[in-house]
């Protein structure tokens, strides 16, 4: 007799993706669709995908899905939910697109209190333009666009949107979590979950930012790259929930 | 509907809403501001759905978001607004998407000035979005014909799956003018392309503009080109007025056009046989008419609120054979009647008649 202990979520299509090896982008997609098929969410869900590494998404989510222009995710987003209020809305976007040139519009969204979930891919660089430095791009770190480091007294420091955007009062869940290692991506799943738990209960504004490697980008293999989150981003970028306003309820 | 006197921008969106678009997004700019507010305050309760933006830029994604999802919607806003608004314009095209854009323009460049001009025909009629598009453009000359343009608007965009300007002046925007709607909303059936969240009962619907592949995007591009072809083939509109025996012809758009039939009409009571061909789409632009009007002509005499931006398309309409002239007035200045009329007879004595 056998049992089936794994399968392949029907979250995804069976379009191979287009991600370099080491890229933990495919954990993530994984655990969103997994989450909307769990859920029960995927035959209303629409995605947004945003500009970047994700710009494919559309190919891989098997749902309904939109491409957004770079940064514009969570104003399309908006357009769709408040038109199909009942449908399942989620936006798939990296740094470069919203802590750059879509800051305006996530800020907004959450400032509206929009009832969409967010997933929020922090790598830290600009990976499918070649490597160049992001608004989250650690201090001393060296892109194309920094070759001698990322100079603070300059480019600033990285900016943290988990903790940004838990201050505006329309933001309802905000989590940073990982995928380094199976105890990260089991709590990545769960912290998914909540988001999209509380757009089915129209709690409003959602998101979940997940801390991922560009080993590519970063110039390491995909095990450093592993480690460099643990030892690098962590300690600037905090795990953990940041924003839970249905924690006392 | 009855008959009832209304201010421009608040005939646009009520004809917008009676003709059945349910959602609006927009950001306050002057001088459309009555649009985004008649919107805010009807919009809701007549089952739609109104979002003040944080930006033209959001709006306009907004509307990118809405129409992916099926829904019938629209933006509005004023020259620095829809250079903006460009982007999103682009990519509503990219994705064939159908939307409305209401552009009431106002002097430029850079912040310029608020009282009206025509200083954005290019902007509406080339666009500012990048690659191989184009957008249908109407131009109201009364706040009767804004409101069916709107809803003309609306069922072209529709059909044709593309964005649609309805590009008024500050005149028609700030104007009150009696108006009669129509009472029904535009008859569309449901887009079956529409990323509505429907994927559990057909197969999931993808609403994008990337083509990475050389050839695709290429086909992609030449199926827009023959969307293009049939709409300059349909929706081509104009007015003739006095052109049947006419041995001059104005063309004029908008408001000025107007000022220039008072100008025909002062010129004719002087025995002067001329007339004015009025573009109503400005893209399509009515080539093949002025063309044709042309060869019977002494010469032509353009008049804009600009420098001479649809001179030039005036121009390609001709050809050589013909002399084009050009008056205009810029900053918010609108010309008068007689303003026009000495200037018609500086060119007629040039000609010795």
């Amino acid at each position: 007799m056998t049992t089936t202990v794994f399968k392949k979520t029907r979250g995804l299509t069976d379009v191979p993706f287009t991600y370099c090896p080491g890229c933990t982008h495919g954990i993530i997609h994984r655990l969103v669709a997994e989450v909307l098929e769990e859920l029960e969410l995927l035959d209303t869900a629409v995605g947004i995908a945003s500009v970047g590494c994700s710009v494919m998404s559309y190919e891989f989510f098997n749902c309904d899905m939109i491409q957004a222009a770079h940064g514009r995710a969570p104003a399309v987003a908006t357009g769709v939910k408040r038109t199909h209020p009942d449908k399942t809305v989620f936006t798939y976007q990296g740094d470069g697109d919203m802590a750059s040139i879509g800051a305006a519009e996530i800020v907004h969204a959450a400032h509206r209190s929009e009832n969409i979930t967010v997933i929020f891919v922090n790598n830290a660089i600009y990976g499918m333009t070649g490597g160049q430095m992001a608004p989250t791009t650690l201090p001393g770190h060296v892109t194309t666009t920094s070759p001698f480091g990322r100079d603070t007294t300059l480019q600033g420091e990285p900016i943290r949107m988990s903790e940004m955007l838990s201050t505006i009062p329309g933001s309802y869940y905000i989590e940073r979590v990982t995928v380094i290692d199976p105890v990260s991506v089991r709590k990545a799943k769960t912290a998914i979950k909540k988001a999209f738990q509380a757009q089915k209960d129209k709690k409003g504004f959602s998101m979940i930012e997940v801390l991922s490697t560009c080993n590519v980008g970063w110039g390491v293999t995909p095990l450093d790259a592993l480690k460099q989150i643990k030892n690098d981003m962590i300690p600037y970028y905090p795990l953990g929930v940041y924003k839970d306003k249905g924690a006392n309820q | 509907m009855a008959k009832q006197l209304m201010k421009g921008n608040e005939a646009i969106a009520k004809a917008a809403i009676v003709a059945g678009c349910r959602a609006y997004f927009g950001y306050p700019i002057t001088p459309q501001n009555e649009l985004c507010e008649y919107m805010a305050k009807y919009m809701r309760s007549s089952g739609g759905v109104f979002v003040q933006a944080e930006s033209e830029v959001a709006a306009i994604n907004m509307v990118y978001g809405a129409a992916a999802s099926g829904a019938l919607s629209m933006t509005s806003s004023s020259s620095p607004g829809i250079a903006l608004k460009q982007e999103g314009i682009s990519y509503c095209a990219g994705a064939e998407l159908p939307a409305l854009i209401v552009s009431v323009s106002r002097g430029g460049p850079g912040l310029g000035g608020i009282l009206p001009s025509q200083g954005d025909y290019n902007q509406a009629t080339r666009g500012g979005g990048n690659g191989d598009y184009h957008v249908p453009v109407f131009a109201p000359a009364s706040i009767q014909e804004a409101a069916s343009l709107v809803r003309k608007g609306l069922i072209v965009a529709a059909k044709y799956r593309n964005p649609v300007m309805v590009l008024a002046d500050g005149v028609i925007g700030q104007m009150m003018e009696p108006v009669e709607l129509d009472p029904n909303p535009i008859d569309i059936e449901a887009f079956p392309w529409a990323a509505d969240g429907n994927s559990g009962v057909r197969p999931r619907n993808i609403v994008n503009s990337l083509h990475l592949d050389v050839d695709d995007l290429e086909n992609h591009n030449k199926h827009l080109q023959a969307k293009y072809r049939a709409i300059e083939e349909n929706e081509t509109m104009w007015e003739e007025y006095k052109m049947d025996d006419a041995e001059y012809m104005f063309v004029a758009y908008g408001t000025p056009s107007r000022i220039t039939k008072s100008a025909v009409d002062e010129l004719r009571s002087e025995g002067v046989k001329v007339g004015l061909l009025r573009p109503i789409s400005l893209w399509p632009f009515p080539y093949e008419v002025i063309h044709r009007f042309s060869k019977k002509m002494k010469f032509i005499f353009v008049a804009e609120l600009s420098s001479g931006q649809m001179l030039v398309d005036v121009k390609l309409a001709v050809g050589y054979d013909t002399p084009v002239h050009f008056y205009g007035r810029m900053g918010g200045n609108i010309f008068e009647p007689l303003e026009l009329v000495a200037e018609f007879k500086k060119h007629q004595e040039v000609l010795g008649q």
